[in-house]
């Protein structure tokens, strides 16, 4: 009885951190692939206008913006590694439970999404005076879809953990696991296109505050002004209408909810009791679980039934319909959804105040309001992770939702210490290299883009040609090399 | 053929093009030290830097097909096999950051720190897959559950370490050929003279472990006398190793890196004979082993995951070809290098 409680104990322990262990390494690596997906784009759009306009100041950009890209997308390949790894190391009855169905779309994210990024990666990285602008601009457009890729095939795999279709349990001896029975059915589960629209707005509107950000800070200092006034204004453009598209794709989502998960529901709104009449909606509070209440709350009454049935008389189900045992941690998912709305109402004001200034012309004069974009920075990176948050506590105490439960979920074979030797090396590393991520990103900004014209020779092959040339011209082969830089419609001499 | 056996030979493939390919680069990490001053690390580093990545792609998606088509297999490994998948991480990521941030300042300390980083975490990476490899082959105390129930100490036995030196060995062998492809002058004249150290050292590595395998690991063998066509693969790999020092010697670096990586492809062809129609050995009893069939997803997931392959195989041949000729020739210092 005694080792049986001791035994629980430990199971807890690990449970517990290895969830601890998770989470810490997720949000660290979500804090890079958001800024790839969104600005995979961008580096596109850049591209392609250079094509057009033959503008060097759109190629310099498109460098610059590349080699922001190439630090990120480093940091997002090393950390991403330990996902992959982790299923197994942490999770191996969570992965013996979900392999037939998750895999699949492992395998398409691997051999459509990693090849392709990873591969063309080096063309734009390393490639600019090695193959032609038309061929660099192939790469860049195959980097970004190799993200996209890959975004769509983690949102499809996590949402079917959300909302599990297309499948059957299987026993086998002790085992269960569910087997996959409909591919299509398990890839357009209820919640994937809805969740993968919004993660994708996330990203872009991540990317277009990275760009304004920096853009802002160039302006303030009076540096690369064009530069900064062209990135600033296409940012902000796609900023304001990612901003409003996460307002109106959310609240679609979020209704959605109310069918396939209304425990997640009724945690994110703190949401106790069904009652009889319609349901207010918080805007601020302190969730009670024990006492189920919201302590200092500030109620729009009947709003959370407009929302989620577009009435005011409707009841909204609440916690009280799902059983305690079933219960999502409320404080948490409740904060974060209500910090990630705050911060997702916050992008659309500042960035409508923006795009009203620069309709009237006045923009780049209001210093305040560069300065708001040049620390808004931070805001997106914690929307984007504030909004997973809310997505995998409010599944709890699910790992798959009605399926399996997390504490089902974990490693046999791993102790309590093993996992919490590798959260230290992880806190170790990751403090590391979150430190030399923004010291090298720094150094880059500070940098700042090549001024586009005269073309500066700044590599040593560039050099050595323009010494070649001097001797050449200082040397006797006058004639040869006047008539080569002599522009040919100048007259000739008499 | 069922399906089953096509995944098994499919991620054979895919880990032998993951030696090959992550082979060369470990292996120029592994070398990285011996590089004396910083223009030739730069040049050696540069040497890989556009490709490592892509090559560690095919480790990734190794992962990502061993957990789809034989999940319990990658539950029980990766769970078992925790504490050194934990340092594997770890030497991963210091490896590649090392590559991605030594140019970021001059500073001799900033760089001597990331050249050690750099070897460092090439070495042990490679150790800890060798470590991986024999541990597989000598089998491991696996439960009727599936779960592992050993310790870490039970992994570091000495085959397992013997496997892992002969991965460093041969890894360096195959980066110090590797080198002597991209690099001109000086700098390869004194690589020539590594790809006879390493090569010694892989030469007597490689024949300590053939013969502890023959004695000790009986497991590993059984297939040879099963399968008696496997003896070619052998002949072809003894063909192929000999030839390394002759194709050296004639001066023909680009044949002895094409007999390195035959070589490579014969040592993965081996693990998987060592190991079929298992995946994991268990020491404990045979019958609680997990083969092709016991560890595998269902024959629906199988079909798709096949389909999904046959799809996009043919797209990443296409581009890895691309990318390796777009960055073939000798390694060049310029503006857009580490």
């Amino acid at each position: 009885m005694i080792t049986g409680e001791i035994l629980e104990g430990m199971d807890f322990d690990v449970v517990w951190l290895a969830r601890v262990q998770f989470a810490l390494t997720i949000m660290f690596h979500y804090l890079f692939p958001p800024l790839t997906i969104g600005m995979g784009g961008l580096i596109v759009s850049l591209e392609g206008m250079f094509l057009r306009t033959k503008d060097r100041q759109y190629e310099e950009a498109a460098k610059f913006w590349t080699k922001i890209f190439a630090v990120n997308f480093a940091m997002g390949v090393a950390t991403g590694v330990v996902m992959e790894f982790q299923f197994g190391t942490n999770w191996a009855s969570y992965s013996r439970f979900v392999g037939d169905v998750f895999g699949s779309a492992l395998a398409a994210e691997g051999i459509f999404a990693f090849f392709l990024e990873s591969g063309f990666l080096a063309v734009l990285v390393f490639g600019w005076d090695k193959v032609s602008p038309k061929m660099h601009f192939f790469s860049a457009c195959m980097v970004a879809l190799g993200a996209i890729f890959s975004s769509i095939w983690i949102v499809v795999a996590n949402s079917w953990q959300q909302t599990p279709a297309g499948y059957v349990l299987q026993r086998d001896g002790d085992s269960v696991r569910a087997v996959i029975t409909d591919f299509w059915a398990m890839v357009f589960n209820p919640s994937s296109v809805h969740r993968l629209a919004h993660v994708l707005i996330g990203c872009y509107i991540l990317a277009a505050f990275f760009v304004m950000s920096i853009s802002a800070y160039y302006l303030l200092k009076g540096r690369h002004v064009e530069f900064a006034k062209k990135s600033f204004t296409s940012a902000l453009v796609l900023g304001f209408v990612m901003s409003l598209a996460a307002l109106f794709q959310g609240d679609v989502q979020a209704r959605k909810l109310k069918d396939t998960q209304p425990a997640k529901l009724a945690a994110m709104e703190a949401h106790f009791h069904t009652g009889t009449n319609a349901a207010g909606l918080y805007l601020f509070g302190l969730p009670d679980q024990a006492e189920k209440t919201v302590r200092y709350g500030v109620e729009v009454p009947g709003m959370l039934s407009f929302l989620v049935h577009g009435n005011f008389h409707e009841p909204v189900g609440g916690l009280d319909k799902i059983p305690p045992g079933d219960w999502p941690p409320v404080a948490i998912t409740f904060f974060s959804f209500h910090l990630m709305v705050a911060l997702g109402t916050f992008f659309i004001l500042i960035t409508a105040v923006a795009a009203y200034y620069r309709w009237k012309g006045v923009l780049f004069e209001k210093r305040w309001l560069l300065w708001i974009f040049v620390l808004s920075i931070p805001l997106p990176y914690v929307a984007n992770e504030i909004g997973w948050v809310t997505a995998e506590a409010g599944r709890q105490p699910w790992v798959v939702y009605g399926l399996l439960r997390t504490t089902e979920g974990v490693s046999k074979a791993v102790s309590s210490h093993q996992t919490a030797g590798s959260i230290i090396m992880f806190l170790v590393l990751y403090a590391l290299l979150f430190a030399v991520w923004l010291y090298v990103l720094n150094d880059k900004i500070h940098h700042g883009p090549e001024p586009a014209t005269p073309h500066t020779p700044a590599d040593t092959g560039n050099l050595a040609a323009l010494a070649g040339l001097r001797a050449g011209t200082g040397g006797g082969t006058l004639t040869g090399t006047a008539d080569s830089i002599q522009p040919p419609d100048r007259p000739p001499h008499p | 053929m069922d399906l089953n056996l096509i995944w098994f030979v499919l991620l054979g493939v895919l880990l032998m093009g993951y030696a090959i390919l992550d082979g060369f680069d470990l292996g120029v990490g592994i070398l990285h030290l011996a590089v004396k001053n910083d223009e030739e690390r730069r040049l050696c580093m540069n040497s890989i830097g556009p490709l490592w990545d892509g090559n560690e792609v095919w480790l990734v998606t190794f992962g990502g097909a061993l957990f789809a088509a034989f999940p319990e297999v990658y539950a029980t490994v990766f769970s078992g096999f925790y504490t050194p998948f934990m340092a594997l991480l770890f030497a991963l990521i210091l490896r590649a950051v090392s590559l991605e941030f030594r140019s970021k300042r001059e500073q001799p300390a900033w760089r001597t720190v990331w050249d050690w980083a750099f070897f460092l975490g090439s070495t042990l990476a490679t150790f800890l897959y060798g470590l991986a490899v024999g541990n597989a082959m000598q089998g491991m105390p696996i439960g009727p559950d599936k779960e592992f129930q050993g310790s870490t100490l039970d992994l570091l036995r000495p085959y397992p370490i013997l496997v892992g030196v002969l991965a460093v060995a041969t890894f360096a062998m195959h980066g110090s050929i590797y080198l002597y492809l991209k690099t001109e002058s000086d700098l390869q004249r004194r690589i020539h003279g590594w790809i006879w150290r390493a090569f010694g050292f892989f030469l007597v590595t490689f024949l300590f472990t053939t013969v502890y395998t023959l004695v000790e690991v009986p497991l590993a063998t059984r297939n040879f006398e099963r399968h008696p066509w496997v003896w070619l693969v052998v002949a072809l790999n003894m063909l192929a190793i000999g030839n390394i020092p002759r194709a050296v010697y004639q001066n023909r670096p680009g044949f002895a890196f094409f007999s390195s990586c035959s070589s490579i492809a014969a040592l993965t062809f081996f693990f998987g004979v060592a190991l079929f129609p298992e995946l994991v050995h268990s020491s404990l009893n045979p019958a609680w082993s997990l083969n092709v069939y016991n560890g595998a997803s269902s024959p629906k997931t199988l079909k798709i995951m096949l389909t999904i392959a046959l799809l996009g195989i043919p797209f990443v041949l296409a581009y890895t070809t691309v990318i390796f000729w777009v960055f073939r020739g000798k390694v060049k210092l310029g503006k857009f290098s580490y």
